[in-house]
């Protein structure tokens, strides 16, 4: 199992003067699920994207550590697996393009059987040539689970991953869910009452609005 | 070697979309045109010309190289770019799909402009190679720059040439300088200062451009 973890220290965020959450606290291990509910708007997303490093806190800070040391933020997307509907996929390219263009901006070599296995695993196969923009919702849903996991991160952090899926969908996420969190840390955002069901600790953001 | 990846990315991006290549071909032919039709048959000076050139390639920069930020931002793929990579790494692909552009871009003008008008005559070459060397790169490293700033703002098409403008302005006159002497045909020698001084603007840019990114691409 990998080691990897992190920690929210003091974390507050606030947008002009409408506070999104204060001091929250909290520490986050590999090999467990966790999961961040509350309300729309509460700040769900908001709190992923400052773990992703995608959002400055207003003040605290996030602490990333693998195998004992600590991550620098420039260098957290190599450890980083990200899904959310607000993630865009490049439409002008197939499937395989974007996969391919993916590894080698992060400088890692090209596993064909890798690709291979991720896209049957999602059900995109058969449909790897195809321009994004000929895709379904919930096709590109699927094809963003394959960018996050095709680097192999140690941290998957998932904003609402079941969104725009179907039945067959969702439960694959739940099984690729349970696979991954063997050896990964895994943060799910959610309010939906089955994604939160896999998970072991749960920070209700509402809590932290006081 | 991640830099030259994002590169090919955007310049394969590019190929499919047309976005910034079809913006900038038809920007240069109506600019051009539109000088030819309003001297019609009247004799410019060749250092009009020399200046109409750098005008030219000022305006056809504001009008396609700010895409390298502005099309991710309009496509919504910002994020994708800040989870693949690190903010030195998309610096440094963009500048070299602006700087690929603009060489392409200048070189397609001073083409036309050799054709085109009679009165353009480069009797130095040594010297206006250099000047378009230096000077592209000033060009392409400013706009990069630029269209990382203004792609977070609202009105992105009025506020490029206007904060391009004050950034551009002091690269623009020197060129305009060696330009002049090309034409005219004064030794490399006397061109040593303006060229130094294109170096100069070059690297101050260069720097301030890797020191301010991290923080214009964050947040």
């Amino acid at each position: 199992m990998t080691n990897y973890s992190f920690i929210l220290q003091d974390l507050t965020k606030s947008f002009s003067r409408r506070l999104i959450f204060k001091n929250i606290n909290a520490e986050f291990n590999s090999g467990s699920v966790y999961g961040l509910a509350g309300s729309n708007g509460s700040g769900k997303s908001t709190l992923a994207k400052i773990i992703a490093g995608l959002l400055s806190p207003t003040s605290g800070k996030v602490i990333h550590k693998f195998e004992d040391k600590e991550v620098p933020m420039e260098k957290l997307h190599d450890h980083l697996g990200f899904v959310s509907p607000y993630l865009v996929l490049y439409d002008e390219f197939t499937a395989e393009e974007n996969l391919t263009h993916f590894l080698k901006i992060r400088g890692i070599e090209i596993d064909n059987e890798k690709i291979k296995t991720l896209l049957n695993d999602f059900s995109l196969y058969g449909r790897r040539n195809d321009l994004l923009k000929a895709y379904s919702s919930g096709m590109k849903q699927r094809m963003k689970f394959i960018f996050s996991l095709i680097h192999s991160p140690e941290l998957l952090i998932l904003d609402e991953p079941t969104s725009n899926l179907d039945i067959e969908g969702k439960d694959k996420v739940y099984e690729i869910i349970e696979r991954e969190s063997k050896n990964k840390l895994i943060v799910i955002a959610s309010n939906e009452e089955s994604d939160l069901a896999l998970c072991k600790e749960i920070i209700y953001v509402e809590e932290y609005k006081k | 070697m991640k830099a030259f990846a994002l590169f090919k990315k955007d310049w394969q991006s590019e190929l499919r979309t047309r976005y910034a290549i079809n913006a900038l071909a038809m920007f240069i032919l109506v600019t051009i045109s539109v000088i030819l039709f309003s001297i019609g048959q009247e004799n410019i000076s060749d250092h009009l010309t020399g200046g109409l050139l750098w005008v030219v390639i000022f305006f056809s920069a504001m009008s396609g190289l700010s895409r390298a930020f502005v099309s991710e931002e309009d496509k919504g793929t910002t994020l994708t770019l800040h989870l693949i990579a690190a903010p030195s790494t998309i610096f440094n692909g963009k500048l070299i799909f602006n700087v690929v552009l603009v060489y392409i871009m200048n070189i397609a003008i001073t083409i036309l402009f050799a054709f085109l008008f009679k009165s353009f005559v480069i009797q130095n070459f040594s010297i206006f190679l250099l000047a378009g060397l230096f000077g592209s790169f000033g060009i392409a490293v400013s706009s990069t720059i630029i269209a990382a700033i203004i792609s977070k703002a609202s009105a992105k098409g009025t506020l490029y040439p206007v904060l391009a403008f004050p950034i551009l302005l002091p690269l623009i006159l020197v060129l305009l300088e060696l330009t002049k002497y090309a034409i005219d045909g004064k030794p490399l020698d006397s061109a040593l200062v303006e060229l130094a001084v294109l170096v100069c603007y070059d690297v101050i840019m260069l720097t301030a451009s890797y020191l301010l990114f991290d923080f214009i691409w964050k947040d």
